[in-house]
């Protein structure tokens, strides 16, 4: 009974993680691209006159989708039409069950190491359902029973077999390397260090491999520059053209959950996972007191700092817009005032003298800590290629995968043995 | 394919062993924009956007924009009812009709007159045409906004609604 427990807690943990992450992405979506071309973006929706800087559009947009009209096309597979986007969104979910996000908590005397389910051949599931997500694609392009829908599916399967290829080759020098298929088994490797300075990440005994890997998941997610299923410039909108309301949505999200997903991979084969380069477990729990009480004055600087610049920006803006938006510096102010208070009265607990089991637990959170700030950075890394580079015509889109990723997969595959072999 | 006869800046460009990898090229491109994104993150302020409803442009005194009607000292307008205007209009945007005046010494007075906003041009030959100065274009609104057709269609009331000294 408790392992059922156990990995419910785990699964919920896993899944409030990447839904947390999704409208979070959707907002750094919105106002990197404006950002990054100059403009303002969202900042309009408000709850009370506070706008979070945009961040209630997300919530803004949802209800607009959860109560607008569901219009279907006459001609669709009912079946399947209504199908594809939960079986988009269940599959981009389900890749997280073998991502583990932390080495392992001790409770009640049981050692549960932090993954879903530890399989043994973790990076062929990952692999396996990750070509699956094309299935939801073809399935909404066809059940649409509409020519721009339809074609979208096709370019997606076309693609999901020329780049699925070159993702596999990518990984099998990583698990040759690691000499396992079982993704905490890599991701423990990756702890080690190379001539007794660097980290033997993924990304430093797998350059090249890497860098397959990643634009293989830039295109299994369908993200820009291989959005070529959805298309807007040829095939309007591809497969999602003929949804609406919530089933939209959910493709939306998907889409996001893919994100998160490929984030998660890249940080797991290729940079340590829930590593923290130079400091292993053993370190971070023989100094774990010393670690706390840093980070607590660290978080109660900070937050004393957010608190001054927004109280600067209250008083020089006290009338800038003369309704309910003119109380935002003095909220924000108000809460970051009261992080540092909360920060600084937790030093009061004396947390450089944690025991055993605390120390235990202040390394996890730091590792786990580790796994997001690496998730979100890759996740953000989606954003910011999608806003630089121009879609790939789908004649390059075919050269690349085949005429350049497959024989660099093969030869990194090739030099990558010898080097094991002989060396 | 030959690009015999065209300029030479037409030609494909030649890309070199580095451009043709991407790879660096990406990067290239990252850094830009990420350039463009840590300088608006600390200047927003700065960021040439108009934040509309509470900023407004402001444009110069010449501006064409919705149509007013002049009036005499008591009141009434300076329209005498030519249809010079409405003749002149290439958006055949302005109705008149015309009537009687109960001074001797003026012909004619508008009994209504319409102006058709949607079927404007604002190219302000109305107000070049007028011979009593009785049309001008120079109230500086741009803000022209209704819900139906019909409301669109101004009157007579709505366009002398301005100050008699001949101030917007």
């Amino acid at each position: 009974m408790p392992i059922v427990l156990e990995s419910l807690a785990k699964i919920v943990f896993m899944f409030l993680l990447i839904m947390g992450m999704v409208p979070a992405l959707i907002w750094a979506e919105r106002k990197g691209a404006a950002f990054i071309q100059d403009r303002t973006g969202p900042n309009r929706a408000a709850i009370g006159g506070v706008r979070l800087a945009g961040l209630v559009h997300p919530i803004a947009d949802v209800l607009k989708l959860v109560f607008k009209e569901d219009v279907q096309p006459e001609a669709r597979h009912k079946a399947f039409y209504n199908l594809a986007p939960w079986l988009a969104m269940t599959i981009a979910v389900s890749s997280y069950a073998v991502i583990p996000f932390g080495d392992f908590i001790t409770i009640a005397g049981r050692k549960i190491p932090l993954v879903v389910a530890d399989l043994q051949v973790g990076a062929l599931y990952v692999l396996a359902v990750a070509s699956l997500g094309t299935y939801a694609v073809v399935m909404a392009g066809w059940a649409s029973n509409n020519k721009f829908t339809f074609l979208g599916g096709i370019r997606a399967t076309a693609q999901m077999i020329s780049y699925e290829i070159s993702m596999g080759l990518a990984l099998m020098g990583l698990m040759m390397i690691f000499s396992s298929l079982r993704i905490t088994d890599i991701v423990a490797g990756q702890g080690d260090m190379i001539f007794g300075f660097l980290p033997k990440w993924g990304v430093v005994v797998q350059p090249l491999g890497f860098i397959l890997f990643i634009t293989a998941v830039f295109a299994e997610t369908n993200r820009n520059p291989f959005d070529l299923p959805e298309g807007e410039s040829e095939i309007v909108a591809g497969f999602h053209l003929e949804y609406s309301s919530l089933k939209f949505a959910l493709f939306f999200m998907a889409e996001y959950c893919h994100m998160v997903v490929g984030a998660a991979l890249i940080a797991s084969f290729y940079f340590g996972g829930y590593q923290i380069p130079w400091a292993p477990r053993a370190v971070l729990e023989a100094n774990a007191g010393g670690l706390l009480t840093a980070k607590l004055i660290g978080v109660a600087v900070a937050a004393s700092v957010f608190a001054l610049l927004f109280l600067r920006r209250a008083q020089k803006e006290k009338n800038k817009f003369n309704d309910n938006r003119d109380r935002e510096p003095v909220l924000g102010a108000g809460l970051w005032i009261l992080v540092a208070i909360g920060a600084a009265g937790a030093l009061l607990l004396k947390p450089w003298t944690v025991g055993p089991q605390g120390a235990e637990m202040v390394a996890t959170v730091f590792q786990i800590s580790a796994f997001v700030a690496k998730v979100v950075f890759f996740a953000w890394l989606f954003i910011w290629v999608r806003w630089t580079l121009p879609r790939f015509r789908y004649d390059q889109l075919m050269h690349l995968g085949w005429k350049v990723m497959l024989p660099l997969g093969v030869a990194n595959l090739v030099v990558t043995a010898l080097v094991m072999a002989f060396v | 394919m030959s690009f015999e006869g065209l300029p030479e800046e037409a030609t494909r460009k030649k890309t070199n062993f580095l451009e043709s990898i991407y790879f660096v090229e990406i990067l290239k491109g990252l850094a830009v924009t990420g350039k463009h994104l840590v300088k608006n993150i600390f200047a927003t302020d700065d960021m040439p956007t108009m934040q509309y409803p509470e900023e407004k442009r402001v444009y110069s005194d010449r501006f064409r924009g919705r149509h007013r009607l002049m009036q005499r000292d008591d009141g009434t307008p300076k329209c005498v009812a030519c249809q010079m205007c409405s003749t002149y209009c290439p958006a055949d945007c302005i109705e008149i009709v015309g009537a009687e005046h109960p001074d001797p010494t003026i012909e004619k007075y508008p009994a209504t007159f319409d102006i058709d906003l949607l079927r404007c041009v604002f190219c302000g030959l109305c107000e070049e045409a007028c011979p009593c100065d009785a049309i001008r274009l120079d109230t500086g609104i741009y803000e022209i906004a209704a819900d139906s057709r019909e409301k669109f269609v101004v009157d007579k009331d709505f366009l002398l609604n301005n100050k008699t000294d001949g101030t917007r």
